[in-house]
């Protein structure tokens, strides 16, 4: 398919420089639907956040005196995290319970999962006043050990690297650096049991992070399983983002996928499908369990209270109801639907916390109602992901097969690894 | 289990402790007092403003903020709330006992939610009581997320934003050994300077000789734990813009138990799922 893959180890630097640089160009068709939907919001986004970052933040956030977060952080950072869940949780089933069966999805679970952090924790850029002094936590311009949010940041860089390490064989894959991918490969299993912890405690931190908010946050969203909540509801959301991703890109980037895939990939989203159930009733388990233990079923019957039911009930539960139907019928259809409604569960939810079950009590005309600058660059964030994720998956053996080198060192590498123990 | 395969274990369990040791965080301040000094903070005794707005003119003087005009009436028209040029603010109330003024500003919390959240220690609570605020601050509003008054306000029109609120007057004149510039300038000594001790005392002694003048009940004194600024009032606090369920206990303590829970999970996890990658390894058909 591309000749340039079979270059010899040694190459000059002129090669490699003609080699990146005939990467670089568009693959494909230009003017695609998606395209030109995207290109002019991307733009539009990229001119604004250059705007907002040298102005201020007063520039282009709605005006909302007692709503500090919008939905840079609700949407982007809370939801976005969220949906990248699915890496870590697939790197569990594949590399320690070595389940074969989602070996074929994994790498782009693990791509869609490191650009997601990339980006949306990278939107914490955007909501920072003080944005050039996002270094201090980490040089230690005073590290705020006591706070829930240093965690947070510190968390979000050292799960990059280790989702980068998860992926980089890719990358020396598609630079054809053989021996730098053996060593890059010996690293997977010790970033993949860092990354899950990480992800643990950074999942369930987000959820941590609101709670200090406790008299601002509507009783029938604050209990003291927030952290829980945000950790089990992070795997069902990544799951179910697996499962909506996977349905666009077997689409758009079908003429790479092998036999094998084609043929075991309902299986996948078959098995995904099942997981979701289960995850999502522990969820609505834990869900009933606090709103019995706090005695909040009164306030059910007011307006924030059919909002809860409508994210608890619409949007989590039927779902997950969707999911198990799927599942038994064998209705790939069906979990994609359930699949979308999943996710904007995760997105209502995420954003309750925020901003809208957030000083309920405030009355509509002085709630936070986003800018549609803000609208254009949350859009310009999630744009820019996709982007990325087209230009590497064209370019990289993420759903095709890996060079034919690779799958021979991967294969003697396991021979000696049963050598060693046996 | 042989030698390279026993030292990898236990040098990835080592990581894991090490990381756990320098991410876990530390313990919470759970004392009122520190090293000794007593916390500082203003009685406000709402039945003796007259509105006059004598505290928000020195409030202004003192920091270099927009002059308010203070013989406007019209502003009591509206609840005002703190902004980032008005960080003391008179409000008017109509209440059972008629109308009543109130004057707003950060409380000071003994143990403020907006200093635990601070990743950067950029929000600090002085030894001597003042919450006050840093050049290292990121502008990730953690703070103003956190805060229950809703007091820390990040400029919002200014490209180098500055969390503004009320210092007690630390920077300006506590350090050189004065009193807040708004109790100075009070003429009806509705504010009252001293150590928290001290104002909790004055208090309890004006709710005992003057017991139908007052509701008895000090607001500050167990709200979130305690604040430096604290209020009597004739009527009702709710009737006054006071939230009234805001608990005893502080904020901060409702996440020391995840925090608590950080480095444990930080060493038993690694070892938890290598103990799971190496049980489920196949033997070689």
């Amino acid at each position: 398919m591309r000749g340039k893959q079979a270059s010899p180890e040694k190459r000059t630097l002129k090669d490699f420089i003609t080699f990146i640089i005939a990467e670089l160009k568009p693959r494909g068709k230009i003017f695609t639907p998606f395209n030109i939907i995207s290109a002019p919001i991307l733009a539009l986004g990229i001119i604004l956040i250059i705007y907002r970052l040298i102005y201020g933040l007063g520039t282009v956030v709605a005006e909302a005196p007692g709503f500090p977060w919008g939905i840079w952080i609700g949407f982007n950072v809370m939801v976005g995290v969220a949906f990248a869940g699915g890496a870590y949780v697939l790197t569990f089933v594949v590399y320690i319970l070595r389940s074969e069966k989602y070996h074929p999805i994994i790498r782009a679970t693990i791509l869609n999962g490191f650009l997601a952090y990339v980006f949306y924790a990278g939107a914490i850029l955007l909501d920072l006043g003080r944005w050039w002094n996002i270094v201090n936590p980490l040089i230690g311009n005073k590290f705020g050990v006591n706070s829930v949010l240093f965690l947070v940041a510190w968390h979000f860089l050292l799960y990059m690297i280790a989702e980068f390490l998860e992926f980089s064989p890719a990358f020396a894959e598609w630079l054809g650096l053989k021996r730098i991918r053996k060593i890059l490969r010996s690293f997977t299993l010790a970033a993949v049991i860092f990354g899950i912890t990480l992800s643990t405690l950074h999942q369930s931190g987000l959820g941590a992070l609101v709670m200090m908010a406790r008299p601002n946050i509507h009783p029938l969203w604050y209990t003291e399983f927030i952290p829980v909540l945000f950790f089990v509801s992070g795997i069902f959301g990544g799951i179910s983002m697996v499962i909506f991703e996977g349905t666009i890109s077997t689409r758009v980037f079908g003429y790479q996928l092998t036999t094998d895939f084609r043929r075991s990939y309902d299986d996948i989203v078959l098995g995904l499908a099942k997981t979701c159930a289960a995850v999502m009733f522990v969820y609505l388990f834990l869900k009933a369990l606090v709103l019995i233990h706090g005695a909040h079923a009164s306030l059910l019957a007011t307006p924030m209270g059919y909002w809860y039911l409508t994210e608890v009930v619409g949007l989590t539960l039927i779902p997950c109801i969707l999911y198990l139907r799927g599942f038994r019928d064998r209705n790939i259809k069906v979990i994609r639907i359930a699949a979308i409604l999943a996710m904007a569960g995760i997105i209502i939810n995420r954003c309750n916390y925020v901003f809208i079950a957030y000083k309920w009590f405030v009355p509509l005309s002085e709630r936070y109602i986003p800018s549609w600058q803000e609208v254009v660059m949350a859009l310009t964030i999630v744009f820019a992901h996709i982007w990325v994720f087209r230009w590497i998956v064209h370019r990289m053996a993420v759903y095709r097969k890996p060079p034919a080198w690779a799958v021979e060192q991967d294969r003697r590498g396991e021979k000696k690894a049963l050598e060693v123990t046996l | 289990m042989d030698r390279r395969k026993f030292l990898k274990s236990l040098g990835i369990g080592m990581a894991g402790m090490t990381c756990g040791g320098i991410l876990a965080p530390g313990r919470l301040n759970a004392k009122g007092v520190v090293e000794g000094k007593e916390f500082l903070g203003i009685l406000i005794d709402t039945t003796r403003c007259i509105g006059c707005r004598s505290c928000e003119l020195a409030c202004a003087e003192t920091y270099d903020l927009p002059i308010p005009d203070i013989e406007d009436d019209s502003v009591f028209e509206k609840e005002r709330r703190t902004t980032e040029t008005q960080w003391t603010i008179v409000n008017r109330y109509k209440t059972d006992r008629g109308t009543v003024y109130a004057v707003k500003r950060c409380m000071h919390c003994n143990q403020a939610a907006c200093v635990s959240s601070c990743l950067v220690k950029a929000m600090k609570k002085r030894q001597e009581g003042p919450v006050t605020w840093g050049e290292n601050c990121m502008g990730c509003k953690m703070c103003a997320f956190s805060c229950p008054f809703d007091k820390a306000i990040l400029e919002a029109h200014s490209p180098s934003p500055r969390i503004r609120k009320c210092f007690l007057c630390w920077d300006k004149r506590l350090v050189k050994g004065e009193i807040p510039a708004c109790v100075e300038a009070c003429p009806t000594e509705a504010l009252l300077f001293g150590t928290r001790r001290e104002l909790i005392e004055e208090a309890r002694g004006r709710i005992y000789q003057y017991p139908d003048r007052y509701v008895h009940n000090i607001y500050g004194e167990t709200e979130v734990g305690g604040t430096s600024v604290m209020y009597l009032s004739a009527v009702p606090f709710e009737q006054l813009g006071f939230r009234t369920d805001l608990g005893t206990t502080s904020l901060p303590e409702l996440s020391t138990g995840f925090l608590y829970a950080v480095p444990i999970i930080f060493v038993l996890w690694p070892a938890f799922l290598l103990g799971v990658h190496r049980a489920t390894q196949k033997e070689e058909d």
